[in-house]
């Protein structure tokens, strides 16, 4: 990730944005339902320091200065007992030596900053008082009280209302401008990646499937995936020839991964990669253009031919993502049925 | 807030004269009822082989031949402004408040509840200190060890508390520690401007013994909250904050989880001042508990009303205070309590708006867990 660039992750529920997220900034571990939680391995890098080997202290001085996050729902997220004020200045204060005036006045200053009306009355207010869209400003402003480099949203606008969630993603595009943190955006909803991403990150199972600018990975995406993305999607600027086409099935428990590639018994392609690749071999990330990578058997010309005929908008009939009878067709594919009403990809 | 606690005050008293006219009802309408005319119940004020004569004098002298709602109002007037017994040509006063004269003693109720009271507090202030320190303690160090050695072990420790009645655990300690072990012998109540070192001393066993079977419950009470507020979205949020790991505990998860916690508090210290019945007995200690018993023994009417009406009283009380607590500690109940001079920030609030839907019927985890722990903690009040 650069400085002042947006990542926007996309994948259903349970493809591993959150858990993944949580890892950045290590409170994957800190659970008291799982005696000992999780452990991470590989690395991770925020600046040249990687996380995974720091002590778990050294971890806990980033977060919230280095690292910060806003989560799904303001309202949970906010500590009912206190006010917003002094949640911000708490935030302040673990990592800079000031005195409760100073981080009070910084709290204020930040309240204004993201856009909340009368900051020096409503800093002593409690979050039942706020409305939810101001519930989050006041996240956005406690995440940022300390100019993180890194500022992760899990589904930032997910509890909001459509005209607030416009709001709280062009304050947080505006904010990042101004404060030049890099910014990763975790939702399931690709209107918003569309909006606000620089570059798409598609996960699914926890491994990431494609990966690109957003440029490339809508306009050529070259995973299955990303095509049954795109395809459950609605759109309103090409005319709606055919219903939405969901993916099939649904996504497998990540205790028990399909064997080769996971996403092989939802997928509609594996007789076009030929023998049993997709059933044995796990799909690694290959290049598929400047910074495009995409995690799949097939051949880049094969992907992009497939793409052409599902592309939205184009003439021609869609290739069945959705086709039944496919190799490997495990899970069942009941909201695939034909002539029912299938939205889309839903996610929790 | 101050318009919050005048009308909780106005409550309170309302809900005392309920009390009254229900306790009154008990002894003297029931009674009625069930076909008893008011010189049986004279006779009963007697003594035993009553002549007629002595009946009517009493009939007369308890005023138990005037109207219903007539002596009511002599026994509410005599609790707040004294009354004066007539026996013929002498007129004894009985300074307000007068719960009448005891037939064990012959002596006024009131005073004699006042010698008591000083036992029943000592006890329940010292076994209250040690339940909650000890059991918001252990409830906290099991939550955040959940599943460990010590969590199992202090968790087994502490059904076998809930469980094992007073008189069991009493006892025990008394053979253990007084006679087997003399640490503490010659267990009886000293006063405390007496001797404050004996006082406490003598109080040691009882104070532990009962603690015991508080402390078990809240152990579990306080476990169960922190396992349930340590989950929160926004104890997330303070470790997303970097918080040192004792701050995000104490600061943000005790704080919530212990106000349910506040409310079983406050319930139990005010049904425990009305007499903590089988410590009392056990050891022997002669507080309201005890007094209690040997009113009940005898039959002595005015001294069961007595203690009846002085641990309602208790009980009342610490309602409202933990109404009023409940109001300061968790801002989100002060909606609608107090008025909105922040013009903008009343109106967008998510949750219901009085004291008593947000207590009883309430969304988040808490309150479910102050509903759940109000119903567990029945049981275990009787046995105290």
């Amino acid at each position: 990730m650069e400085r002042g660039r947006t990542l926007g992750i996309v994948g259903e529920s349970g493809s591993g944005k959150s858990v993944t997220s949580l890892a950045i900034m290590g409170l994957h571990r800190t659970s008291t339902t799982k005696r000992g939680g999780t452990t991470v391995s590989g690395t991770i890098r925020l600046d040249g320091e990687d996380l995974v080997s720091a002590s778990p202290g050294r971890v806990r001085t980033l977060r919230g200065s280095k690292m910060a996050m806003i989560f799904q729902d303001p309202l949970t997220a906010l500590h009912p007992f206190y006010t917003v004020g002094a949640q911000i200045s708490e935030a302040y204060r673990v990592h800079n030596r000031v005195s409760k005036q100073v981080a009070r006045k910084r709290a204020i200053d930040l309240l204004r900053r993201v856009g909340i009306p009368q900051p020096t009355v409503r800093v002593d207010d409690y979050p039942h008082q706020f409305s939810g869209g101001m519930r989050q400003r006041a996240m956005i402003a406690m995440a940022l009280s300390c100019d993180p480099e890194l500022l992760i949203a899990d589904e930032p606008t997910t509890a909001l209302d459509v005209t607030v969630q416009a709001q709280i993603l062009d304050l947080i595009m505006d904010l990042q401008s101004e404060f030049g943190s890099a910014v990763i955006i975790i939702t399931h909803d690709l209107g918003v990646v569309a909006e606000v991403s620089d570059d798409v990150l598609v996960m699914y199972a926890g491994r990431v499937a494609e990966t690109g600018s957003a440029a490339d990975v809508f306009r050529q995406p070259g995973h299955p995936y990303a095509w049954g993305l795109l395809g459950s999607m609605p759109r309103l600027d090409v005319a709606r020839v055919d219903r939405l086409r969901p993916i099939r099935g649904t996504p497998p428990s990540l205790i028990n991964v399909p064997s080769g590639c996971p996403f092989h018994p939802r997928c509609g392609y594996p007789e076009q990669v030929g023998g049993d690749r997709c059933q044995t071999e796990v799909p690694l990330l290959r290049e598929t253009g400047p910074a495009h990578r995409v995690a799949c058997h097939l051949t880049r010309a094969k992907q992009q031919e497939i793409w052409k005929q599902l592309a939205p908008g184009s003439a021609a009939k869609p290739g069945a993502t959705a086709e039944p009878g496919a190799d490997g067709d495990a899970a069942p594919a009941a909201t695939a049925e034909p002539g029912q009403d299938v939205t889309g990809v839903e996610a929790s | 807030m101050i318009t919050f606690i005048i009308r909780r005050l106005i409550s309170t008293i309302f809900l005392l004269v309920v009390v009254s006219i229900i306790t009154f009802g008990i002894f003297f309408l029931i009674p009625r009822l069930a076909g008893q005319n008011s010189a049986e119940l004279a006779a009963q004020y007697v003594g035993r082989n009553p002549t007629h004569s002595a009946i009517v004098q009493m009939e007369a002298r308890l005023g138990l031949d005037q109207p219903l709602p007539v002596q009511y109002w002599h026994f509410l007037s005599g609790i707040v402004a004294g009354a004066h017994y007539s026996v013929g040509p002498s007129v004894t006063y009985c300074p307000p408040p007068c719960f009448g004269y005891s037939f064990r003693t012959q002596a006024p109720v009131w005073p004699q509840m006042m010698a008591a009271l000083p036992v029943t507090v000592s006890l329940a202030a010292g076994a209250a200190i040690l339940w909650l320190v000890g059991g918001v303690s252990i409830g906290v160090l099991s939550a955040l060890r959940r599943g460990t050695l010590f969590d199992r072990f202090s968790m087994g420790v502490a059904l076998a508390g809930v469980s094992l009645p007073i008189f069991f655990t009493g006892l025990i300690s008394l053979e253990l520690f007084s006679y087997k072990w003399p640490i503490f012998p010659n267990v009886q109540y000293v006063p405390f401007t007496h001797n404050p070192a004996l006082w406490a001393r003598n109080l040691v066993l009882p104070w532990v013994t009962l603690a015991f079977l508080y402390a078990a419950l809240y152990a579990r009470l306080t476990r169960a909250g922190m396992l349930d507020t340590m989950n929160e979205d926004y104890i997330r949020t303070a470790r997303a904050k970097g918080l040192p790991e004792r701050t995000v505990v104490v600061r943000h998860g005790l704080r919530a989880a212990l106000t349910p916690i506040l409310t079983i508090f406050g319930m139990d210290l005010g049904l425990l001042l009305g007499g903590a019945v089988l410590t009392e007995t056990t050891f022997s200690l002669p507080g309201l508990g005890q007094f209690t018993i040997l009113a009940i023994n005898n039959q002595d009417l005015p001294e069961i009303m007595g203690v009846v009406m002085l641990a309602a009283f208790f009980i009342v009380v610490a309602n409202a205070v933990v109404d009023i607590t409940y109001a300061l500690v968790d801002p989100r109940v002060r909606i609608g309590l107090w008025p909105c001079w922040k013009s903008a920030t009343c109106g967008s609030s998510s949750g219901p708006t009085t004291v008593w839907s947000r207590r009883w019927t309430g969304s988040r985890s808490t309150w479910s867990g102050a509903a759940r722990s109000a119903s567990s903690a029945s049981p275990v009040l009787a046995r105290a």
